[in-house]
């Protein structure tokens, strides 16, 4: 007999392409916010299977914030191109100049809260009344209590104590002018499921992810990148070491992870046993404090 | 591997927060930095070990009160299961975020206090179960160290209980009595409740099946976009992209578009541009019918050769959970009503009683209808609504009220 079951990835990618074509189908001038990162890679592959033989109904949206590493740069460029879709990308650099924003100072000065301001230029500039995002509730505590509709006001901020119900299948993506949601297709995957999917759909990634040799500075157990947006200090201890990445943000907040992992077998075994979590493991940002990303997502991060 | 997505509830100190936190320890899914900041916290807060509640409570203000507000998804994988839990507030004034988490579960563990027995919020959760139709239960006897692991008080609250559902229709109900706290029957069989022949609840929701958990019978396909690319070399190709709510569609399938009646046959289905022969829920596919007929988003595709057609209607009855904290619900308000992927106005006709959640019982033609009411309503929709019993078919049965000037969902509706 037939068995009509799916398996956990297959519930997970038809959820994600469910998701996906209700803001085709419910908003005027939806977009996909696309980095290059491993969690948006896979946002546009389910994308592709929602919309093609046609085209994507949304241009992809970059916001660089001038710290990015360059292998991923050339990964977002080579995507948007081989696919033929429509890539936008907004410099913060350029939100600098425009808003007289204070540059961020310090060791590992990041520019992580300054992508808020040109994200919501960016929404402004477009009127964009979706924003399609790769993030996932397992990530972090905030997140695990965001609604995959999640209406923002017209700051762009999120009110987690007043969210809209969001029941079965049914998202409501009635907004007034000026507001915006930020929609979440896979919300409901884990670390492994992104990593076990990219294996299982052959989706290519930027180079960073497998393990290479990188000069890294030490810095409280983590391993940052040496580049010219780190102030080095006499007494920094630079090594060069085998790394890849497990997340991929700016390179003032992205640590990386030592490793021998060159294929994609060997980067999930990997994965598969550590006991850190993938933030904790790489972001730099989030130990600011235990509600860094309640503040930043009420403040209008993604 | 399949997904088990399940809810939790119990009201502030029945635990239920320890146990979500004991089965992700136990089942070793807290990553070491988690347990790091845990240990900080439980420090901070001049408490013994780690308190395992803190894992779940992701907002400073449920961490500043010790209580949940809002539903926190958690998962984890056990060679057998990945498991999604919504873990959801217990107090009544959040209600409408329980109501969130549980419209998506397939089982919910309801705690219960062994001291204290069936409560209050007992019968509330179970009665918010039933109305949205999750089709299982597990009651989760906690705290039996603190009454000695004594058979008799889980015997008499398994009977309570039984007295409460009498009347209620879940598929299955299983009695487990554990100790969050201590782990008991939570991931390992508890040696100290030795007259206990059942299994643990870990193991519990690793076994219990899912077969069932949708409906292949009744067959319904809502239209959420049409995939026209307009090239060239596709000029004429015109498919049908949304996900199979219920059943099974085959290549040859006769269907009929409601509400509009028009039919055709199934020429080709695909699953992200591959070709299949046949596609089942909850399956995301594009369909191609034989004729060019009017079809957009909002239309449901139904199998002709079916005996469990959609009722097809303007007069609607639903059992409906009122969800707005700022304006009542009142006979003659207009809304949206969303149905899967179609919205349609509707005027609430009548309110014919409110459900009394604390006795069961029905209150004839209430004065007000306030946040987290469940009342039993008449609606009135402008255009005909193909739907089906949320008792019989979750999947088509289960719409949205949303205020056309908040924009805001104000009201689950479980249709009849």
């Amino acid at each position: 007999m037939q068995n009509y079951q799916l398996n956990h990835l297959d519930q997970l990618e038809s959820e994600a392409i469910y998701i996906m074509r209700e803001v085709a189908g419910q908003f005027e001038k939806p977009a996909l916010l696309f980095s290059g990162g491993k969690d948006s890679i896979v946002l546009v592959h389910l994308a592709l299977k929602a919309f093609r033989p046609g085209r994507l109904p949304f241009p992809l949206v970059h916001v660089d914030t001038g710290h990015n590493f360059e292998e991923v740069l050339q990964f977002r460029d080579y995507l948007a191109n081989k696919l033929g879709e429509k890539l936008i990308v907004r410099k913060v650099e350029d939100t600098i100049q425009r808003q007289h924003l204070t540059e961020p100072k310090g060791k590992f000065a990041s520019r992580n809260a300054l992508q808020t301001y040109t994200l919501l230029e960016t929404i402004e500039e477009f009127g964009f009344d979706a924003c399609i995002g790769g993030a996932r509730r397992d990530e972090e505590k905030a997140r695990a209590k965001e609604r995959i509709f999640s209406v923002r006001d017209e700051f762009g901020q999120w009110n987690p104590k007043l969210q809209r119900p969001e029941l079965w299948n049914t998202y409501n993506g009635k907004v007034a002018k000026g507001e915006n949601v930020r929609v979440f297709p896979i919300s409901n995957w884990t670390e492994l499921d992104v990593w076990n999917y990219i294996r299982r759909e052959n989706i290519e990634l930027p180079s960073i992810y497998f393990a290479h040799e990188r000069t890294c500075v030490e810095f409280q157990n983590q391993l940052v990148a040496l580049s010219e947006f780190v102030q080095l200090e006499p007494s920094d201890k630079v090594v060069k070491v085998g790394v890849r990445y497990r997340t991929v943000g700016d390179m003032t907040c992205t640590a990386a992870v030592p490793s021998q992992a060159r294929t994609l077998d060997e980067v999930i075994n990997e994965i598969t046993v550590t006991r850190t979590s993938e933030r904790g493991e790489t972001r730099i940002d989030d130990r600011a404090s235990e509600a860094a990303m309640e503040d930043r997502k009420r403040n209008g991060y993604f | 591997m399949d997904i088990l997505r399940f809810i939790t509830a119990g009201s502030v100190d029945d635990g239920k927060s320890t146990l979500i936190g004991r089965l992700l320890y136990d089942s070793k899914s807290i990553m070491v930095d988690h347990l790091e900041t845990l240990e900080k916290q439980s420090k901070n807060k001049n408490e013994d070990g780690i308190d395992l509640a803190l894992l779940t409570d992701g907002l400073r203000a449920e961490r500043e009160q010790g209580i949940t507000i809002d539903v926190a998804y958690k998962y984890f994988t056990t060679p057998k299961r990945k498991f999604i839990i919504a873990d959801a507030p217990g107090h009544v004034q959040y209600t409408r975020n329980m109501v969130t988490g549980a419209s998506n579960s397939d089982l919910i563990i309801i705690l219960v206090d062994a001291r204290h027995g069936v409560a209050e919020q007992t019968r509330r959760h179970t009665l918010i179960a039933s109305i949205l139709a999750i089709p299982n239960v597990v009651v989760a006897v906690n705290k039996m160290d603190l009454v000695g692991f004594s058979e008799d008080v889980f015997n008499n609250i398994l009977i309570d209980y039984h007295a409460l559902i009498k009347d209620m229709n879940f598929r299955s109900v299983q009695f487990i009595p554990l100790s969050a706290l201590n782990g008991d029957n939570i991931v390992e069989k508890s040696e100290k409740i030795t007259w206990y022949e059942g299994v643990s609840l870990l193991d519990y929701l690793e076994t219990i099946p899912l077969e069932n958990a949708i409906n292949l019978e009744i067959s319904r396909f809502p239209v959420q976009y049409v995939v026209r690319p307009q090239t060239p070399e596709l000029h004429d190709y015109r498919g049908y992209a949304g996900a199979i709510r219920s059943g099974i569609y085959r290549v040859g399938d006769k269907i009929q578009v409601l509400p509009s009646g028009l039919e055709s046959t199934i020429t080709k289905i695909e699953i992200g541009e591959k070709e299949v022969q046949e596609a089942f829920a909850p399956q995301s596919v594009i369909l191609h019918l034989a004729d060019d007929i009017d079809i957009s988003r909002g239309d449901l595709i139904v199998r002709t050769e079916e005996n469990n057609q959609p009722t097809l209607s303007k007069e609607i009855e639903a059992v409906l959970c009122w969800m707005d904290d700022s304006k009542p619900l009142a006979k003659g308000n207009k809304y949206l009503l969303q149905l899967n992927t179609r919205t349609v106005r509707a005027i609430v006709q009548e309110v014919e009683y409110k459900i009394d959640v604390h006795s069961l019982e029905k209150i004839q033609a209430p004065e007000k209808v306030l946040l987290n009411d469940l009342v039993k309503v008449k609606l009135k929709t402008a255009q005909v609504l193909a739907y089906d019993s949320y008792k019989t078919l979750r999947e088509n049965g289960g719409a949205i009220l949303i205020d056309e000037t908040s924009h805001t969902t104000v009201g689950a509706c479980m249709l009849e």
